[in-house]
């Protein structure tokens, strides 16, 4: 059927409205995106800070809201977890950065679904305020957490499927949590679906798979984790809501009785939701891990000017860990009572995720390896992504393993373990891409000086913050209390806490310099005038900064070869661009 | 596979180009603006499937453990009219395929009569979910009378939800104009949706026989 034979540039949109607000533009999406999970982590630090002043100072009368009660301490807890995970950590690396430089990188006009990518971001946008609404309605545990659940970003049943009965924020705050998630999920799978089939469809000519840089594998892979695991969690969701709200017992077993009251449901299996929850939650960990890694690849392999050690190796590690990713939730319930058989086979399973995982790290060192290594705050970020990703994943296998679990499971070493891998590790990679492609997005950089200062404040402070929590972890220091003053054995870690809380005000006050050079460089930062400042060979680096509405202003370009040729011997520069025809010679874009 | 021999259909919308071997792109040796292939359309119905499918094996472990697990599950009255209404979603699939080959073969005329066939049987079987459902709330049968029933309800009204999506895109298609048909942009609409329809079809049958063997 008819291929026309003149092609249509795209438009740019007219108006305010339609080019900012309501835009179909991958970019502008991106940046929406961004600037979400900008306001989100803000939240979740302010959480998080009170949080820890409340565990050094439990009498401590905060202002506007008095004394912090030990309910509000678990609402603070489970907000905090919960806009962490899903508006920073699935929506910045994945959403955000994703949606702006995937087509870019193969060479696409815009997404395949532009509509639908639109729609994706307005529905995670109404599940924020959905989340966001928990904290101003009634029935909650008051003060500064007003009306928001208190059962942990996880929500196990049965306490969290009977409502108000089980506590403070179970009754419409819960709700509200649920109908959050379920909205969050919706637009994920609208936005894997877009992902996955603009990878396979619109790639540029030339562009084949083995081609593509290691972020686009990265958000590619992601969006498999995300179309599998979300589903699964709506239909959760669903359940979970059915329970609270229809009357069925999904997840409430019989005979249950709470504040001496008798739930009338009966039969259901609470263990249930937690199968469900965690099919989806550790797929989550890599969703919010991958898309770190694939920046953390590109990053550390343009700054040694070095291609990177091992690709199809890389793409393959990035496969083994999605597909081992989705079928070790067990490890997460080795304390529910599981077979010891069901935790053996979990925990193989698990700790075999540590060969992919290596054969990533040994990658890194082996890119940097002998590189001439420019130490860009950028690529400062990555090496501390490579960091935090091997002390974070080590502690994970010792979680692992059953018996070592078993003690460990409800202690701060988890706390510390997992806020080392899913937290900062890929809080680190979201930083070093923005570093990164700031110049690219914004046409201006990032000061370099005060990106260097927060880098160094940030990466001494998230060790200062969380390696402590794996001693008093393996000391039995419980997570999840709101205060352990009265409890003898604990007291001698006080000064423990106080180090802690005093490394998080100063590693959350550094973060205040990074909106500062975030906002500062928008309108006032040094002009990327070279559409290709970092000296990089992937397509991005051959547009105009910021890029044009359709990327490539109708002339779409065709790649040659592979997006990690540095240093090619004989070659004219140390970077050979995928747009480079095979002269050897780097194109001239300018 | 319906969709590969929809693919090797490849057609062409303004702003996309393409062909050539899926792995080498899709550009042009002219450096113009690359043509976005029809292809896209099949691999986001494929991965939407793939989505809904997770979905409802969620559903249907939930399910097999609920049931597995507890002593309090009672068998209710399978409600008759559910094998009709199996039978009138399972005609409809065969009339969307006629519909699609009448179109294949430029028959305007034959496309139209089976589209609309389709879309009434479509609309059909959804009346015939909510007799069911009136049948059982009449048996006095509710959503949280019985896990066996809370799943009943859950299961039917997930897939007449999702149905009803189809039965939107049948009504979309069906009201375009009928120069539009011979344009290639609808024929992808055509096909898409006839993939959807067949899904949801064969669904059914694994839920009916899911609720039905598993009450």
């Amino acid at each position: 059927m008819a291929a026309h034979a003149h092609p249509v540039v795209h438009e740019a949109p007219k108006g305010f409205i339609r080019k900012y607000i309501f835009s179909t533009d991958h970019k502008i999406i991106g940046i929406q995106y961004y600037l979400l999970a900008l306001v989100s982590v803000f939240i979740g630090i302010i959480l998080s800070l009170l949080m820890r002043l409340h565990l050094i100072a439990p009498t401590i009368d905060l202002p506007w809201f008095g004394q912090m009660t030990p309910e509000q301490y678990l609402a603070l807890m489970t907000m905090h977890g919960t806009i962490m995970v899903f508006f920073v950590l699935t929506t910045a690396p994945q959403s955000g950065f994703g949606n702006y430089f995937l087509p870019i990188q193969i060479g696409a006009p815009d997404m395949a679904f532009p509509r639908l990518n639109m729609l994706s971001f307005w529905v995670t946008f109404a599940a924020l305020i959905v989340m966001l609404a928990a904290f101003f309605v009634a029935g909650g545990p008051g003060g500064v957490a007003g009306g928001a659940p208190i059962s942990g970003w996880t929500a196990y049943t049965p306490l969290s499927a009977i409502g108000p009965i089980a506590g403070p924020g179970l009754g419409m705050g819960q709700t509200l949590w649920i109908l959050s998630l379920a909205l969050f999920a919706g637009a994920s799978l609208m936005g894997a679906l877009n992902f996955i089939t603009t990878t396979l469809d619109l790639r540029t000519k030339g562009m084949s798979l083995m081609r593509m840089p290691l972020t686009v594998w990265a958000w590619f892979v992601t969006a498999i984790l995300a179309l599998l695991g979300f589903a699964v969690l709506l239909g959760a969701g669903i359940l979970l809501l059915l329970d609270r709200t229809a009357g069925t017992s999904f997840f409430v077993p019989a005979g249950l009785v709470v504040t001496d009251t008798q739930i009338p449901h009966k039969g259901g299996s609470p263990l249930l939701w937690q199968h469900l929850f965690w099919f989806f939650g550790h797929p989550e960990v890599y969703i919010a891990i991958l898309p770190g890694m694939g920046v953390t690849s590109h990053i550390l392999s343009t700054f040694s000017r070095k291609p990177i050690f091992g690709y199809r190796a890389m793409v393959y590690a990035i496969f083994a860990i999605a597909l081992l990713g989705l079928s070790v939730w067990g490890h997460h319930m080795f304390v529910s009572g599981m077979s010891p058989y069901s935790a053996l086979a979990f925990s193989l399973l698990t700790m075999s995720i540590g060969v992919p995982s290596a054969i990533k790290t040994f990658n890194w060192i082996g890119t940097l390896w002998g590189g001439q290594i420019r130490l860009t705050t950028a690529m400062l970020f990555a090496i501390g992504f490579v960091s935090l990703f091997v002390t974070g994943g080590l502690s994970g296998l010792f979680l692992a393993q059953p018996t070592v679990d078993l003690p460990l499971h409800d202690t701060y070493f988890v706390v510390g373990h997992f806020h080392m891998i899913m937290g900062v590790a890929a809080i680190f990679g979201i930083f070093a891409a923005t570093y990164f492609w700031f110049p690219k997005m914004f046409g201006r950089f990032l000061n370099e000086r005060i990106g260097k200062i927060h880098f160094w404040i940030t990466f001494i402070g998230v060790y200062a913050i969380f390696m402590p929590m794996h001693f008093i972890g393996i000391f039995g220091h419980p997570r999840r209390y709101a205060d352990t003053t009265a409890v003898q054995f604990l007291a001698q870690l006080d000064p423990v806490h106080t180090f802690m809380t005093v490394a998080a005000f100063i590693t959350g006050a550094a973060q205040l310099l990074f909106l500062f050079n975030f906002f500062w460089g928008l309108w006032k930062g040094e002009k990327a005038s070279d559409i290709n400042p970092w000296k990089a060979t992937s397509l991005e680096w051959t547009v105009p900064s910021p890029p044009p509405h359709d990327n490539f202003q109708g002339r779409f370009p065709t790649v040659y070869r592979g997006p990690y040729e540095y240093s090619v011997p004989g070659a004219a520069e140390d970077y050979t661009p995928q747009t480079a025809p095979d002269t050897g010679q780097p194109a001239s874009r300018h | 596979m319906a969709a590969n021999a929809a693919t090797e259909e490849l057609e062409l919308i303004e702003v996309g180009g393409g062909g050539g071997p899926r792995d080498a792109g899709f550009g042009r040796d002219d450096g113009g603006a690359p043509l976005i292939p029809q292809r896209i359309y099949f691999t986001g119905i494929w991965l939407a499937l793939a989505a809904i499918l997770m979905f409802f094996m969620g559903l249907t472990s939930s399910f097999v453990v609920r049931k597995g697990l507890s002593g309090d599950w009672v068998a209710f009255s399978f409600p008759r009219i559910l094998w009709l209404n199996t039978a009138v979603l399972l005609a409809s699939s065969l009339t969307i395929e006629r519909a699609r080959r009448a179109l294949l073969r430029n028959e305007l005329a034959g496309f139209r009569r089976w589209w609309r066939i389709t879309t009434g049987l479509g609309l059909g079987f959804l009346a015939g979910q909510v007799i069911a459902w009136q049948e059982l709330a009449a048996a006095g049968v509710y959503i949280a009378s019985n896990p066996s029933s809370s799943f009943f309800y859950l299961l039917t009204a997930a897939h007449g939800i999702h149905l009803l999506g189809g039965l939107g895109a049948l009504l979309w298609v069906g009201g375009r104009s009928a120069s539009a048909y011979v344009r290639a942009t609808p024929f992808t609409a055509v096909t898409v949706s006839s993939i959807y329809w067949h899904f949801m079809d064969g669904l059914w049958v694994f839920l009916v026989l899911l609720l039905f063997l598993g009450r």
